[in-house]
């Protein structure tokens, strides 16, 4: 594994990234060794997140620049080649209805992905139904309700409702966004809330026992 | 109209503000009442004393409120967006019935009608991507392209004119075909520069903004009477005189979206900062101006990109604090009050905004989900502060549970004035015996 990759990757060095991974690449490396160093950068990146040390540009540039690397990596790869990581839990994500804001969501998205969970991603404004049918679909056991609004509320409460209208309710609600909080917990029925993206991958680990 | 008096140039920063908060206390307003004349007096003078950091007669109530009126009035938003009579009734019942220290202005709702016709992409509202009950939305976008940043800072007009406002404003597109004003140099070019004009998309694109203009007059003059009635009948101050933002969310929520300013802090550092150095008079403009036209020294400017966790405090230094900095400096400067609006946290922030170069007695800063007491120990003496009420307790919580909440508040911070009290976040839901709560308990335990 190249730790000067690693290296160029968490120091947010994207055209030094580039250039390794192509001189990788043209050197022979694996790609797969390529995608260890990726991944490698990814926790060291997410470690950082964590304990406050990285934030959101980190974030974004660190998914931009493993987004460039997957495009070069692509063509020497073959697709049945790809080892399929062994995943931790399937999780079903989205911003509730009446509600477009995403930026919150994708950053917990992109946080338990890198913590190795299986995430299926509905985007925004996804009304209740929507929700029971992708984590029936999925077979999902957790939830994750993200509203930026405090009009989100209720169609948090209502989701939480419908899933375990639905007979869902072996499944894990979890919520979160900019005015949620205990309380919020609580008027929605959902199992637990967490402040940040961090929190997210720390309730998973937990209802997951990964 | 706050006329500028001739020796303006010779007044210090306080007798500036002074100037204009007095202006703005004793307007000439036709009063329903003596006792709406009274209450508009008293309101005043309570923000007067927080401002310059002194004990008002009592704890001003300023909740900040989304689009919660049309809900307690029993309309939509799109209703409150489209039927300027609907949002009439809710707004001046929502006044009457809660009576707060500051209007809750009708003007930030509409006019749907002009959306409408100008075919606005980068918001979703009623019926327009979002459910007759929702509040309007920004679509994150980059609606400035990464490689705009020349044209942007060479002039900021000209780029909005016939490259950003084209992309969001559907009915605008064609304005893209124009010529730069800029171009009018000579009688010649007058004939050149204007042939744009004269091509049907283009016609067609002023036809409608002249439809446009005539939608929003429409709105203005129903808005004005409505927000009028609650000033003169209730004697409740409008607390937003002007808007204006920092340079850092003006790029980053409405030019480049988050991801792609986020991007940018990386790739092309340099001209995001010379983009903001270049939007600092422009937004120090913007705020001057309208706190001027509406005679209201309070410019209002919501922070968006800078709290925690949005970026490293070295970053907010780099990057957001030095051209904030600036648009506050230049409103110092005017004479006008900047009424900052934190959403979300600011504890990492504290001791980079109390910065030594900015006066004492000069800005407001409302806060969400920061700690007070911290606020109270590093702001106090220095700025006027608030803030805070969360808005799941004023949905999710009971009238005593609010109480207690905004008497413990007051106790913690509030016992040397300059303390505001208001909701942290937009609040858009609630409900109305928590409303009634949170404004009873800070006129109850507020008194000094």
């Amino acid at each position: 594994m190249s730790q000067q990759l690693v290296d160029a990757i968490t120091g947010m060095r994207e055209e030094d990234a580039l250039k390794i991974t192509k001189e990788l690449l043209e050197g022979g490396t694996s790609p797969f060794d390529i995608l260890g160093a990726c991944s490698t950068a990814m926790d060291v990146i997410g470690g950082r997140f964590e304990k406050g040390e990285a934030f959101i540009p980190e974030l974004i540039l660190a998914g931009e620049v493993l987004t460039q690397i997957s495009d070069m990596l692509k063509p020497v790869m073959d697709d049945g080649e790809g080892q399929a990581a062994e995943k931790l839990g399937k999780i079903v994500i989205g911003t509730v209805e009446g509600d477009i804001h995403d930026i919150a969501k994708d950053i917990v998205a992109f946080m338990l992905e890198i913590n190795g969970f299986d995430v299926t991603d509905l985007g925004v404004d996804v009304p209740p139904a929507k929700f029971v049918e992708a984590t029936k679909e999925t077979g999902a056991t957790i939830v994750g309700l993200s509203g930026f609004l405090t009009l989100a509320y209720d169609p948090m409460k209502e989701t939480v409702a419908a899933l375990k209208g639905a007979g869902l309710d072996d499944v894990k609600v979890m919520i979160g966004g900019g005015q949620v909080d205990e309380q919020i917990r609580a008027y929605t029925g959902a199992d637990a809330y967490g402040r940040d993206a961090m929190a997210a991958v720390t309730l998973a680990k937990q209802w997951i026992g990964g | 109209m706050f006329s500028i008096p001739e020796n303006w140039n010779e007044l210090t920063l306080k007798e500036k503000q002074e100037a204009r908060i007095n202006s703005w206390a004793l307007a000439p307003i036709e009063f329903a009442s003596p006792e709406a004349e009274q209450g508009y007096r008293k309101r005043t003078q309570m923000l007067k004393d927080v401002i310059q950091l002194k004990k008002p007669e009592r704890v001003p109530v300023i909740p900040w409120w989304g689009i919660y009126p049309a809900e307690y009035g029993g309309i939509t938003v799109q209703e409150a967006m489209y039927d300027y009579e609907k949002l009439g009734d809710a707004w001046k019942k929502f006044n009457a019935d809660f009576v707060p220290d500051g209007l809750v202005s009708a003007a930030l709702i509409g006019p749907g009608k002009a959306f409408d016709l100008l075919d606005v992409k980068n918001y979703h509202w009623p019926g327009h991507g979002t459910p007759a009950d929702t509040s309007y939305q920004c679509v994150e976008g980059e609606y400035m392209a990464a490689d705009d940043y020349d044209a942007l800072i060479v002039d900021p007009s000209n780029y909005f004119m016939r490259t950003y406002l084209p992309r969001v404003l559907g009915a605008m597109g064609p304005w893209q075909m124009l010529a730069p004003w800029t171009d009018i140099i000579e009688l010649p070019f007058v004939g050149l520069t204007l042939i744009p004009a004269g091509i049907p998309p283009v016609q067609q694109a002023f036809k409608t903004f002249l439809e446009a203009g005539q939608a929003i007059m429409e709105w203005i003059s129903a808005v004005g009477p409505i927000d009028g009635a609650s000033i003169a009948g209730l004697g409740l101050p409008s607390t937003i005189g002007a808007f204006t933002k920092a340079p850092f969310d003006t790029l980053g929520d409405t030019l480049r979206g988050t991801r792609g300013i986020m991007l940018d802090m990386y790739r092309q550092p340099d001209k995001l900062i010379a983009a903001m150095e270049r939007l600092v008079p422009i937004a120090i403009e913007m705020g001057v101006r309208g706190a001027t036209s509406g005679d209201n020294p309070l410019v209002f400017m919501p922070l968006h990109k800078g709290a925690d966790g949005f970026m490293s405090n070295q970053d907010f230094e780099k990057f957001y604090w030095p051209t904030l900095k600036a648009v506050l400096l230049g409103l110092i400067e005017a004479g006008t009050v900047p009424y900052l609006f934190a959403e979300g946290g600011y504890n990492q922030r504290l001791d980079t905004i109390v910065d030594s170069d900015i006066p004492a007695g000069h800005v407001v800063w409302m806060f969400d989900h920061t700690d007070m007491k911290e606020v109270k120990k590093k702001l106090g003496g220095w700025a006027c502060f608030g803030g805070n009420v969360p808005g799941s307790l004023m949905k999710a919580g009971t009238p005593q549970e609010i109480e207690s909440y905004v008497k413990q508040l007051i106790d913690d911070v509030a016992q040397d004035g300059g303390y505001i009290l208001a909701n942290g976040a937009v609040l858009d839901d609630a409900t109305p015996e928590n409303v009634h709560a949170m404004i009873e308990a800070g006129k109850k335990y507020g008194v000094y």
